[in-house]
């Protein structure tokens, strides 16, 4: 909105009339230095937070911006990119951005399971192995410190619940710990140790995690604040070969290509777990897009279907919508108001709630449509009456929209001009069709075009009708009513879980196609203006 | 006057611009302990974790009693906690937590935990023996993945049958009676649906479980250790298109107990208003059924006549430690301490109303409401709901081919083709 309203400012700009030299008023002045203060601090005080973060991408994009920004607006030189920067910073952040970055993730394996890098895939493997020495006593725990409560070194002041018994755990082993004073079972004061309080131990977390006292039947970890427990962890990760061993069966596991991940698995194949890692696999994603022969043909038919439900949207819409204008119009209609309010009831109920209530209408047996019109259709079963169905919902839902419209943009054509038709003989629908209707399309294009973008993405009309359904047993991830945006997000979130990669690869092309439709359809709307 | 216009354009246009710029950067400083209200973030799909020595993300429906419990827990530790309830779950937190900006502790669904262990998410609980014995062996079965233990379940839940009482008096013994005694009542037209078991467009392969093990299918075998084996798919094989013929005998074409009108929307509402003498659902059916105002009564689902027992899913929810939560030790200290009590239990019972798991607590709380007594009897005739993550590619497709079957499509052919599609998905 900011770019509409300046891309009309040049015509009156500076260079027509030259404002004189000290013309600014001081408030404005003001306000100017106060706007360009706050921008730069807050990109100052960002800075840090970039450098640690170690973004040098954004770091360089917001300095370059401030820069800019203190050049175009703080001098006089480049007057019209006064006007440009805005919408070319906006489009640079909300459009390009997102776009490259979609891109950048549609050449990687990201989603569920290839979240971590491999160093934390392995980690996470090793860690979750540790199992509990059976039958060994859980131990009543303080931690103590000989140095300092944030930095240690620490060690584990335990209390054998059973014996009650103090003894010391560090690095080197278990050891009697005789000095200590033991209450309620566990130990309050140790010669030579500080103790630490619950949030000192919860701080140090990560160091604690890292001690373990080696024991006969494997080593003492922390359990929480208060207790500690004995186990082993059977795997052990070989850097040097990259592989991870199980020392109590001896089995050996090794990194091996599985569809477009990395799991560790044993010589027979058999994976050790589910978790795998982030990879860059370059076009696999495009590749599968274009190759998986049944993507293939789901997505042409589907695409078709897509064109079919925005274009019939629109056209019905448009349709009914300009009917009951132009007859709603007309100044011998008593009562225009009140069918006016009544018409747009449909518009005033959120969509989501319609669409609900409709999902309901349609049901075989229970379904309000099939009650009035004693059809006993199977409405969502069958892919045509499902199809029926969904655009006789989409036309309720959207007609007072293009009615509204209509009936402002036939108000804003002159009487006269009528008349006019009418004196040379052009009365009736004659006059409608050659005189009317084509000034009602010049304001109503570019909204017919935006209704178009809109259905052809419209989402929750199918989602909440239909689910995208019917579907066929033997494919149940395309669906009778599907459209690409449905079947894609299906595709990315559905029944196997997150697939980024694969995902953002799909948007990508959705992207390409999305913008060759809008192109092509704003020729056509350039052409319509041209009646005049 | 017309160049200070332009200067407060220009200013909205650089407000904008750098609102859009270093929105995402900004760390929010909360330093509010009291966890009150459902985080404002919250609510809106993008959560973003309070600031506390301990925070817990949950749903709405659980956050009064998950509250109550941390509080103790904050108050008896003299640490802050924030319970936040965040929408989408599972999802949020698996990415929160890859982010290192999620919670310390996560309460959901067993079944969340496959997606939770292969994205590293969720650490292992260390449990003794002794305290793991107490809770129902379903719960524990539920919440053990890959031989480890990651939850600590508090509620069981399965599905159930629902009876009105002033329709059909006598408690069926297998579903063929319950089938017979609904269908007279339809022909007679007393009611609108012979047995409401949600199919709808799209099928409900949850739903239709306890009648498809009772024909003898499955859908993912066991490993010797109780694991689920996803290279073991019972969808396709004989048993399965038996069932599916039996289905189909049952579904529109045949008997029509079973129908694609009675779906997931309408299908308690329906019993509610006394238009279907049984209902096929879970306990989260009773708070309407006892609404309804009718005689009721609920009991375990039966089986067909001379076939295999029926057994639903169970599903069991429990509370999770956060692999990169930022307070680990007081998450553990929760997790396996102040959660794992008779107290906290009876407090999630109350607060969230889901059957518990705890057996003390079973034994006491049945004594109050025998009622419970059935849920508890479904839950643990139950088997877990597979928690691999391969079971994602199964219920969409198995759904379908019900609905399809209901719909009047061949039972053992459907069941084939569906069994190629789901392995074809998960190989």
């Amino acid at each position: 909105m900011v770019q509409q309203q300046l891309s009309t400012a040049p015509q009156e700009s500076p260079a027509a009339h030259p404002p004189p030299v000290g013309s600014r008023s001081v408030p404005v002045l003001l306000l100017k230095v106060a706007v360009l203060a706050v921008l730069l601090s807050t990109v100052v005080s960002l800075t840090p937070a970039l450098v640690a973060a170690e973004r040098w991408g954004f770091l360089v994009f917001f300095w370059v911006l401030v820069v800019l920004v203190v050049a175009v607006y703080a001098t006089r030189r480049a007057i019209p990119l006064k006007y440009l920067l805005p919408g070319a910073v906006l489009l640079l952040s909300f459009v390009v951005y997102p776009v490259i970055s979609t891109f950048q993730v549609s050449l990687t394996n990201l989603g569920d399971g290839t979240r971590a890098t491999r160093e934390e895939a392995t980690a996470q493997i090793i860690g979750s192995s540790v199992v509990q020495t059976p039958d060994a006593p859980r131990y009543n725990l303080t931690v103590g410190t000989a140095g300092s409560p944030t930095a240690g070194p620490f060690a584990f002041l335990l209390v054998d619940p059973a014996s009650g018994e103090a003894s010391v755990g560090t690095e080197d082993g278990l050891e009697p710990l005789p000095g200590a004073t033991v209450t309620d079972g566990f130990v309050t004061a140790a010669d030579g140790y500080e103790l630490l309080t619950p949030v000192e131990v919860n701080d140090a977390s990560a160091a604690l995690a890292e001690l373990t006292v080696p024991t006969e039947g494997g080593a003492i970890r922390q359990l929480g604040i208060r207790q500690a427990f004995e186990g082993s962890t059977p795997l052990v990760y070989d850097e040097d070969a990259e592989t991870i061993t199980n020392t109590q069966t001896g089995v050996t596991y090794a990194p091996e290509l599985q569809g477009d991940r990395e799991f560790y698995v044993d010589p027979d194949g058999q994976r050790l777990s589910d978790q795998s890692w982030a990879a860059d696999v370059g076009f696999d994603n495009y590749v599968r897009a274009f190759t998986d022969a049944r993507i293939l043909s789901d997505f042409v038919g589907i695409f078709g279907w897509t064109l079919v439900f925005a274009t019939l949207s629109v056209a019905s819409t448009f349709a009914l919508g300009t009917v009951l204008a132009v007859v709603l119009n007309d100044r011998r209609v008593r009562g225009q108001k009140v069918y006016r309010s009544v018409l747009l009831l449909p518009y005033a109920i959120p969509s989501f709630i319609s669409l609900l209530l409709w999902s309901g209408f349609w049901n075989t047996d229970f379904g309000l449509v099939n009650d009035l019109t004693g059809l006993g259709v199977n409405w969502f079963g069958g892919e045509t009456t499902a199809k029926a169905a969904v655009l006789i919902t989409n036309l309720w839902l959207g007609f007072p929209y293009m009615f509204l419209v209509v009936t402002g943009a036939l108000q804003a054509i002159p009487e006269d001009l009528k008349e006019a038709a009418g004196i040379d003989g052009a009365s009736g629908f004659t006059g409608f069709r050659t005189i009317i209707f084509p000034l009602l399309l010049i304001p109503t294009a570019p909204l017919l075009v935006a209704s178009f973008a809109f259905n052809f993405n419209n989402f929750n009309t199918i989602f909440l009708l239909t689910g995208g359904g019917p579907f066929t047993p033997d494919n149940p991830t395309a669906g009778g009513t599907d459209l690409l945006i449905s079947y894609t997000i299906r595709l990315a979130f559905g029944a196997s879980g997150a697939q980024f990669g694969f995902a953002s690869a799909i948007a990508v092309l959705l992207f390409v196609i999305t913008g060759v439709v809008a192109a092509l359809q704003f020729r056509l709307t350039r052409r319509l203006e041209d009646v005049i | 006057m017309r160049i200070s216009l332009r200067a407060a354009v220009a200013a909205v246009g650089i407000a904008a611009l750098t609102a859009g710029c270093g929105g995402g950067s900004s760390a929010p400083a909360e330093t509010d302990a009291a966890p009150a209200e459902p985080d404002a973030a919250a609510t809106t799909g993008a959560p973003a974790r309070d600031d506390a020595d301990l925070v817990v993300w949950t749903d709405e429906l659980k956050i009064g009693a998950v509250t109550e419990i941390a509080e103790q827990f904050g108050e008896d530790n003299g640490i802050s906690v924030a319970v936040q309830a965040v929408t989408d779950l599972q999802a949020n937190f698996v990415t929160a937590n890859a982010a290192t900006n999620g919670p310390d502790v996560v309460v959901g669904a067993h079944d969340w935990i496959g997606n939770m262990v292969q994205n590293g998410a969720i650490d292992p609980l260390q449990i003794t023996a002794d305290q793991l014995g107490q809770y129902s062996e379903v719960a524990v079965d539920a919440v053990t993945y890959d031989e480890q233990l990651y939850g600590l379940p508090y509620g069981v839940e399965a599905l159930v049958l629902y009876r009105n009482t002033d329709l059909v008096p006598e408690a069926p013994a297998t579903l063929d009676e319950a089938f017979a005694t609904g269908l007279e009542l339809k022909e007679a037209g007393t009611v609108e649906s012979a047995f409401n078991l949600p199919v709808g467009e799209l099928g409900d392969a949850y739903h239709m479980q306890p009648l498809y093990t009772s024909l003898g299918g499955y859908v993912f075998g066991q490993d010797p250790a109780g694991g689920y084996d996803p290279t073991d798919l019972g969808v396709g094989d004989e048993a399965s298109q038996a069932a599916g013929e039996r289905i189909e005998e049952l579904g529109e074409g045949g008997s029509g107990v079973l129908t694609r009108s009675v779906s997931g929307d309408n299908s308690i509402a329906l019993f509610a208003d006394g238009q279907a003498p049984y209902l096929l659902s879970g306990p989260w059916a009773r708070a309407d059924v006892e609404a309804a105002g009718f005689g009721w009564d609920v009991q375990a689902v039966p089986g067909f006549e001379g076939a295999e027992p029926a057994q639903p899913f169970t599903g069991v929810q429990a509370f999770y430690v956060a692999s990169n939560g930022a307070n680990k030790a007081f998450a553990q200290e929760f997790v396996g301490g102040a959660v794992n009590t008779e107290e906290a239990m009876k407090t999630m019972y109350d607060g969230a109303d889901i059957p518990p798991s705890l057996v003390s607590l079973q034994e006491s709380e049945v004594a109050a409401d025998p009622q419970l007594q059935a849920y508890l009897d479904a839950a643990s005739a139950g088997q877990p709901m597979p928690s691999i993550p391969q079971m994602g590619s199964v219920f969409e497709p198995l759904g379908q081919a019900y609905s399809a079957i209901i719909g009047g499509a061949d039972g053992a052919e459907t069941m084939v083709a569906t069994g190629e599609t789901i392995r074809t998905a998960i190989s």
